[in-house]
């Protein structure tokens, strides 16, 4: 569990391509795997599967509504249905369909939102999804999830098609530093301690792992210890390791590339409300939508680097004392 | 600005707008050619000529609106817009960086001059004729213009956009779709057929205008003849080429969303000379 070791954090393939590539192993263990996509396959990298199994795989055309009650269809009917968009496109036009047609009923529907966060850059934000962990955890019965890079998001990717039950999983476009080593365990509802430590906790998900991990680095030649813990499983939480955070550390930062009021930060909060209150500082998207640049500037300028994260580190530190 | 009804003028400006587009996507390294080229004639004619609006003042209240229901194809605008005297030409190529007025799809924040911020495709149409619907309210003479893509047309949004608008009579908007037959993964054939097209607007209620999309003749009658159709809401079904005018960029979807090398401009632009 707690391994302390030195993250190289070299640059790896997007999660959006591990999640296709994994597709393809799916596809090749279970001829029930069906697969839809609204006219992005070539970014969502289902494009891959479909190249693989043709006759397993819908375009279904720009209509990410029609699309997510398609698979819903699908899925009522015995397939194991994945429906693929930008998150900002499945998640928030479908959403409405998300709910009647996939949650309500508990389809066993696989929903992946590719392009997620603001590091898409240069796009803007008509194709940022900012929202969408918070809209999926609205989905009574969804399983959410929100990998951080190749290993894991494979990892998850299996994990919600052996699951029974609707599932959302998260992806970026841009590539994703290897954090995980072949082989490494995930669970549904788990977390990953990825540093050890004890004056405070910084939880993230998703690109933000990296810089946790990059900030604990930062904050451990100033004689500060934290400890970083990846929350790949939203919903279902993993209340034992936030109630550990919560007691051993006594503080706890959030960080995630989402809007802030309403991202995992408040799921954690709440659930610490009810486990063990300590003190928490919150790294997101501040009540605003971004704007187009660089992945790299846009992250900067919206406060989402190893630097922010120290920042809210001394911030809750000195609110300890 | 300088307006024109002569069809030569505004092929002129058409060609500059073109240089422009590649020049920007160039400077970008992202952005969408493809879609931004096949839709120039009419972006251009509209702004050029069609149009009662007034860059200096465009807060008019009586100004005729136009939307880019398809907003990745935001480098036409902004080049026509640039050209018109919205916005500053010489900041063209600082499109998509962090600052730029020019964002990765049209965005009210940074230029207001624009009637909507799209991007997240099948929802200009809707928001066209409630903007066409606030004129009748208000006895304005005020006419909407909507450009909406030929893939953007599969969302479900669109045909409740045309039911809407054939049972309210909106008579002073005008639906043009850059009917280019290629969307982002390949052919719109291959993808999610259209056809019959000019049926399916018919049976919703629209009088369709079916006319060559870079014929500026053809551009110019459409929307007059449009003017004169009342009781109904009109589409114009422009066909088009996705990268018109650049050969190797013509009806090639690769061309949809990937920006040229600093050589592949510079090829495009001795095309555009
Ligand atoms: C709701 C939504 N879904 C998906 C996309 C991603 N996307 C951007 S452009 C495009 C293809 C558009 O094709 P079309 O409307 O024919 O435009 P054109 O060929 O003229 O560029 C897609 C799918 C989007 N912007 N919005």
């Amino acid at each position: 569990m707690a391994v302390s070791r030195k993250y190289e954090l070299k640059i790896g393939p997007a999660t959006r391509e591990a999640f296709g590539k994994a597709l393809v192993e799916l596809g090749q263990k279970n001829p029930n795997v069906v697969v839809c996509d609204a006219d992005l396959s070539k970014s969502t990298m289902t494009t891959f599967f479909a190249k693989e199994f043709p006759e397993r795989f819908f375009q279904c055309g720009i209509a990410e509504a029609n699309m997510v009650a398609i698979g819903a269809g699908l899925s009522a009917a015995g397939k194991i249905a994945f429906v693929s968009s930008f998150s900002a496109f499945v998640v928030n036009k479908g959403f409405e369909q998300l709910r009647v047609t996939a949650a309500y009923p508990n389809v066993n529907l696989k929903v992946v939102g590719t392009h997620s966060g603001i590091s898409i850059g240069e796009d803007g934000p008509s194709q940022m999804s900012i929202e969408d962990l918070s809209l999926a955890c609205n989905l009574p019965g969804f399983v959410v999830m929100a990998p951080c890079d190749e290993v894991s998001m494979k990892a998850c990717i299996h994990l919600v098609a052996d699951h029974v039950g609707p599932a959302f999983v998260r992806a970026g476009r841009s590539k994703a530093a290897h954090v995980y080593e072949a082989g490494a365990k995930f669970e549904i509802g788990g977390s990953n301690e990825l540093l050890s430590g004890k004056d405070v906790a910084i939880f993230a998900n998703g690109l933000l792992v990296a810089e946790a991990l990059k900030a604990a680095e930062q904050l451990d030649a100033a004689g500060i210890s934290a400890r970083v813990i990846d929350l790949y499983s939203i919903k279902p939480i993993d209340r034992a390791a936030l109630e550990r955070a919560s007691k051993e550390c006594g503080a706890i930062v959030v960080v995630e590339e989402h809007l802030k009021d309403t991202g995992i930060g408040t799921r954690v909060a709440q659930v610490c409300a009810e486990t063990t209150p300590c003190i928490m500082e919150f790294v997101g998207v501040d009540n605003t939508y971004a704007e187009s640049g660089t992945p790299e500037a846009v992250i900067e300028k919206y406060g989402l680097l190893a630097k922010n994260v120290v920042e809210a580190v001394h911030k809750v530190l000195a609110r300890k004392k | 600005m300088n307006k024109t009804s002569n069809p030569a003028e505004l092929a002129e400006i058409s060609k500059r707008v073109r240089r422009h587009i590649l020049e920007m996507i160039t400077a970008a390294k992202s952005g969408h050619p493809g879609g931004s080229l096949s839709a120039t004639e009419v972006v251009v004619t509209l702004f050029f000529d069609i149009m009662k609006h007034d860059p200096a003042n465009p807060k008019w209240k009586d100004r005729d609106r136009f939307i880019l229901g398809k907003g990745h194809a935001c480098p036409v605008l902004y080049s026509t817009m640039a050209e018109a005297g919205y916005t500053p030409v010489d900041q063209l190529t600082t499109f998509r960086r962090l600052g730029s007025i020019y964002q990765g799809h049209p965005d009210v924040r940074f230029i207001p001059a624009l009637e909507a911020s799209t991007g997240s495709l099948g929802e200009g149409l809707s928001v066209g004729l409630g903007m066409a619907l606030a004129a009748k309210l208000d006895g304005s003479p005020s006419r909407t213009f909507v450009v909406l893509g030929d893939g953007e047309i599969q969302e479900g949004q669109v045909w409740e956009a045309a039911m809407f608008g054939a049972f309210h009579k909106i008579d002073n908007i005008v639906c043009i779709v850059d009917y280019n037959k290629i969307q982002l993964d390949g052919f719109v054939k291959d993808i999610m057929p259209l056809d019959p097209l000019v049926d399916k607007w018919t049976s919703f209620g629209w009088h369709v205008i079916d006319i060559d999309g870079h014929d500026i003749n053809a551009v110019q009658k459409a929307f007059h003849d449009a003017e004169a159709v009342k009781g109904k809401p009109v589409v114009i079904l422009a066909n088009t080429v996705k990268g018109k005018g650049v050969s190797f960029m013509e009806n090639n979807p690769k061309w949809h969303g990937s920006a040229p090398s600093r050589e592949e401009c510079e090829l495009a632009l001795k095309e555009l000379a």
